[in-house]
């Protein structure tokens, strides 16, 4: 809890595990699975008696948004968002702000170091009893933690698709708005931002960057020491290992469907060979690992290493401006495409101001709240609206939105390959730990 | 007889049923916890499905992989650090109590203890690293180095970092608890004698005096043994991560977004309090054999008059150690006003403001939050505290008016070393349990609940630092009041308290300090709606960036400071015309 991934990291990636409570692997792997399987039964049992979806008790109805709107006024909004980072933090009170002014609406940030907090949170209040009156209005959530609030019934719903600006999102150019890690939204969280792989590079240092995993391994051997990766499983040290799955499976399709662990060991060596290759010319001799996205700007910024891989295509820019990272520093892709996705903000099953919450999501899809949230002196966070339902004037200030010096242009960044089946990153993740985790 | 009649009329039935409550408000947290974190870790927690009674989680447990390493290196670092840091503190006593050198150092080392072990560990960090702040200074002029050498120094396989960082944060704490202990005791007369026999200063030291004040310092040592050996946020910034330390580990299972995990974590737990007995355990029996072997050194005459080069030693050591904190936190200081600050840059290129500046109003608020809390919960920790010990001192009374013969150690009622028991269960194996509980009671998320818990990890402190002085008051002086008429309330209000409220505003400061380091239970307690300096600074450095945990970390630094300049500065204002009172 002390060392949080970085803020994007947490939100936008957190995919893998969420394949243990979806495939149970339990059940397979490991001599306890009869046990768990027990519990999930149980769990099941338990949770269908108290999880209605739909409509709660408490008479919330997101299709009559004028009542929602009425409710909504004088409700004080707790939102459990990770505060890992100043900039969001003043985007949040500048939401606040505006909530105050236009709905009459309270907003407190409840700021945490790891969303799994607020998971927490909500199942100790399940676990008491405490069905309504929650603690917890909105979540800012994604991947990992949505999938394991979903599969346990914490979340209220469905919402999402009733708001007046989801209207405006764009599902079909960016189907990560209705596919969070491979788990259907259904209504249950409201898409907010977009997220994409991006690798940052000092030009000072290294004047053409290596655009494949492959050429990224041979400019390690050319420069050992000087590149690194977090450590698995922190999301984005094992969306690392995901994308140097797509490029030494034979056939990248592939990763869109469920593998077991035995087919795991055949179609993934690829990987093991790539990292057993990589690691003795690593930073630390692949022996230590930043723990998260941040550590590895901290050793940019002081110069350990040359090249990093950020889920943030603002990261660098924001970096620079903090005075973190040199203004030779740029960001680049892949030739082949990278990895992106996009978080989410859910409201728990048991929350106290559902319809304050609903306000506030709506909200945050507005253009404008969404102009400002991608303006890079304020945050830099893509977008999850499509720019043809705005009108003119709305595109336009799109438009004339500055960029960091490192930020890519939506262009340049091209279209984000899809994350894989969960399994992937689960059978990546444990056997990683395996190998190159225990020590000796 | 007549001052017994009136100290019978005294509420002291009343003042008989504090320690009771006292007991029951920090115990009841730690068991109701202990049994909230026992029970999954057997298979039971309903919420999550679990309703079966069995071994099957410890079993997945032991087949995590790394786990054994993860085990041992808990072990091995948390008893390490611990060894050192009391072999240092009594070396540097035996060399150099009774010195100018010695009460220099401990006034350097007074505000240490206020510092959080966090604060200290990153600023460390930041001076050994390879692109750290000492390799800054030398490079690339003494050593060529234009890119920081790719050498392992933190984060090391062995955990020599962390103990390191350990050590420099527990000798201040175990110095200072030697040094309140060694009041209680005439150790210069005792030195001076074992002088005058021809021992060695250091062996003098050794002899005489430590046997005298070690049951003293003993649950001291225990609790830095039990801290050492499940620290978290240390650990985080300076321990190994392939595998990281148990209790690393088993936080990352507690905050997992995959429940199930809840079930090993609580295992992990178990495991972890089972550590922490274990090295209590070693600790004592390693207690026996060295008193043993001790003994054989004693008897032979040994006198070790050669010392010169050793107490040398020892001092440099200290010096040394002292410098690395006061090095590491001038480190932070300037982070915090630090614009662009890259290998090999001795210094920033420039000095901003702005990474205070963009904190703007909120800082106020939390600088508020943080203080309030603090202040209510070191307050009630005081009250409960002088009010348990006057108890003490009354039943002390009443024992040797019962005809038996003063005490040749101070008499203390048996039940209150459970006082200590938050400091020895390791925080992350109660404090779920607790939520859980307070929720149960509909008391979680709110004020005072925050307050009660801060006040379960500051009165073991606040009783520690305050105890000795209180039982130390020679009460001929409430005699004396009593004997010319005074009530006893009177008497306490108008004698005793003005004696002792130096030390009572010192402890009221100890607790303050320790308020302010307290991360989990704000975060856990506080259901995260109560934002405090630490909260504030462990979210932050999730972020990485030293500017802004800089920036917290001084504020950390400044506000226990400050509580402690008050306490010092209160009584001599008030007593400006008491020569006696002033100390």
């Amino acid at each position: 809890m002390f060392s949080l991934p970085p803020f994007r990291i947490r939100i936008t990636a957190e995919h893998a595990r969420s394949a243990r409570l979806i495939l149970s692997r339990s059940i397979a792997l490991r001599p306890v699975s009869f046990c768990q399987a027990l519990m999930v039964m149980a769990m099941v049992a338990v949770f269908a008696s108290s999880y209605a979806p739909g409509v709660k008790a408490d008479d919330i109805d997101p299709k009559d948004w004028d009542a929602v709107l009425d409710q909504a006024t004088e409700q004080e909004v707790f939102w459990h968002a990770w505060g890992g980072e100043t900039r969001i933090n003043d985007y949040i009170a500048w939401v606040g702000d505006q909530v105050r002014e236009r709905y009459g609406i309270t907003l407190r940030h409840v700021k945490l170091s790891d969303t799994a907090e607020a998971v927490s949170r909500v199942l100790a209040e399940k676990q008491a009893g405490r069905d309504d009156q929650g603690a917890v209005d909105l979540i800012w959530i994604n991947g990992e933690n949505f999938a394991a609030m979903k599969r346990q019934g914490l979340l209220f719903g469905p919402w999402s698709e009733d708001l007046p600006h989801y209207a405006l999102v764009d599902t079909v150019g960016k189907p990560t708005t209705t596919v969070d890690f491979t788990v259907p939204v259904d209504g249950l969280e409201a898409p907010w931002g977009m997220a994409q792989i991006v690798f940052y590079y000092d030009t000072a240092r290294v004047p053409a960057p290596p655009t494949s995993m492959i050429d990224l391994a041979a400019w390690a051997r050319e420069n050992p020491g000087r590149l690194t990766y977090p450590q698995p499983p922190d999301f984005l040290g094992s969306t690392f290992l995901k994308q140097v799955l797509y490029e030494v499976i034979d056939d990248p399709q592939r990763l869109q469907q469920p593998v077991s662990a035995g087919e795991f060991a055949t179609l993934a060596s690829g990987l093991w060979a790539y990292l057993d290759e990589l690691h003795p010319v690593l930073w630390r001799d692949g022996k230590v690992f930043p723990q998260n996205g941040a550590a590895q700007r901290v050793l940019m910024a002081d110069n350990e290493i040359d090249i990093a891989v950020s889920f943030s295509p603002s990261e660098a820019s924001t970096a620079i401006a903090d005075f973190e990272l040199p203004d030779t520093v740029r960001s680049y892709v892949l030739d082949g495409g990278t990895i992106g996705n996009t978080h989410f903000v859910a409201i728990p099953y048991n929350a106290s101001h559902k319809a304050g919450a609903l306000v506030v999501a709506d909200f945050l899809m507005s253009p404008e709240a969404q102009l400002h949230k991608q303006n890079p002196e304020i945050w830099g966070d893509g977008t999850v609206l499509d720019m043809d339902a705005l009108s003119a004037e709305e595109q336009a200030a799109f438009d004339a939105l500055p960029r960091g010096v490192a930020t890519l242009s939506p262009e340049a960044l091209g279209t984000p390959l899809l994350e894989p089946h969960p399994s992937w990153m689960e059978l990546a993740e444990d056997e990683w730990v395996r190998r190159y985790g225990t020590g000796q | 007889m007549v001052p017994n009649t009136v100290i019978q009329a005294t509420p002291g039935s009343a003042l008989r049923l504090i320690p009771v409550i006292t007991l029951a408000l920090m115990l009841g947290p730690v068991f109701a916890g202990l049994v909230g974190t026992i029970l999954p870790a057997f298979g039971y927690l309903p919420a999550l499905g679990g309703g079966q009674f069995g071994l099957a989680i410890f079993q997945e447990l032991l087949a995590v992989p790394g786990l054994g390493r993860s085990v041992w290196l808990s072990l091995f670092t948390g008893v390490t650090a611990t060894i050192v840091s009391f072999l240092l503190v009594v070396l540097f006593c035996a060399a150099w109590y009774g010195t100018t050198w010695f009460r220099w150092l401990e006034r350097l080392l007074s505000p240490l203890l206020s510092a959080p072990h966090v604060a200290v560990a990153i600023g460390f960090a930041f001076l050994i690293a390879p692109s750290g702040w000492v390799m800054r200074v030398f490079s690339p002029g003494l050593t060529g180095y234009t890119q920081p050498p790719d050498i392992t120094i933190i984060h090391d396989p062995y955990g020599v970092s962390l103990m390191l960082g350990l050590i420099l944060k527990e000798v201040p704490f175990l110095l200072l608890m030697t040094i309140a202990a060694l009041g209680q005791v005439d150790a210069r007369r005792t030195q001076r004698v074992a002088l005058s026999l021809g021992y060695g200063r250091m062996m003098a030291w050794l002899t005489g005096v430590l046997p005298q004040i070690y049951p003293q310092i003993r649950l001291p040592i225990l609790a830095v043994l039990a801290f050492s050996l499940s620290v978290v946020d240390v650990a985080l910034v300076l321990a190994p991560t392939t595998p990281p330390p148990l209790a690393v580990q088993l936080l990352r299972w507690m905050n997992d977004a995959d429940l199930s995990l809840r079930f090993l974590a609580s295992a992990g737990a178990v495991l972890q309090l089972g550590l922490v007995v274990l090295a209590i355990l070693l600790w004592l029996v390693g207690e026996r054999i060295i008193a043993a072997i001790a003994t054989l050194i004693v008897t032979s005459g040994w006198r070790f008059q050669g010392d010169a080069s050793a107490r040398v030693m020892v001092l440099i050591t200290v010096v040394i150690m002292v410098s690395a904190v006061f090095l590491g936190v001038l480190g932070m200081a300037i982070w915090s006003f630090a614009g662009f600050w890259r290998f090999p840059m001795a210094l920033p290129d420039q000095l901003v403001l702005r990474n205070w500046m963009r904190l703007g109003a909120d800082l106020w608020s939390i600088i508020g939050l943080t203080a309030l809390v603090a202040s209510l919960a070191s307050a009630f920790a005081v009250v409960l505290s002088v009010l348990c010990l006057e108890n003490e001192a009354q039943q002390l009374w009443r024992h040797r008016r019962g005809g038996r013969l003063p005490q040749p150690k101070p008499w203390r009622p048996p039940i209150m070393w459970l006082l200590y028991l938050p400091l020895l269960v390791p925080q992350v194996a109660f404090l779920f349990g607790v939520q859980v509980l307070l929720i149960l009671l509909a008391l979680d998320g709110q004020f005072m609940s925050l307050v009660w818990a801060h006040l379960v990890f500051v009165l073991p402190y606040v009783f520690l630092s305050l105890g000795d002085a209180y039982r130390r008051f020679d009460d001929r002086y409430i005699r004396t009041s009593l004997c010319l008429g005074r009530g006893p309330v009177i008497t306490w209000l108008v004698i005793k308290l003005p004696m002792l409220l130096r030390p009572i505003l010192i402890a009221m400061a100890v607790g303050f300090a320790v308020s302010i380091g307290l991360f989990l239970p704000t975060i856990l307690i506080g259901g995260g709606r109560f934002d405090t300096l630490t909260t504030e600074a462990v979210a932050l450095s999730a972020g990485g960036d030293r500017r802004q945990i800089g920036v917290f970390t001084q504020l950390q630094l400044i506000l226990p400071l400050l509580a402690f300049s008050v306490a010092m500065a209160l009584p001599a204002l008030l007593f400006r015309h008491r020569r006696g009172v002033q100390v």
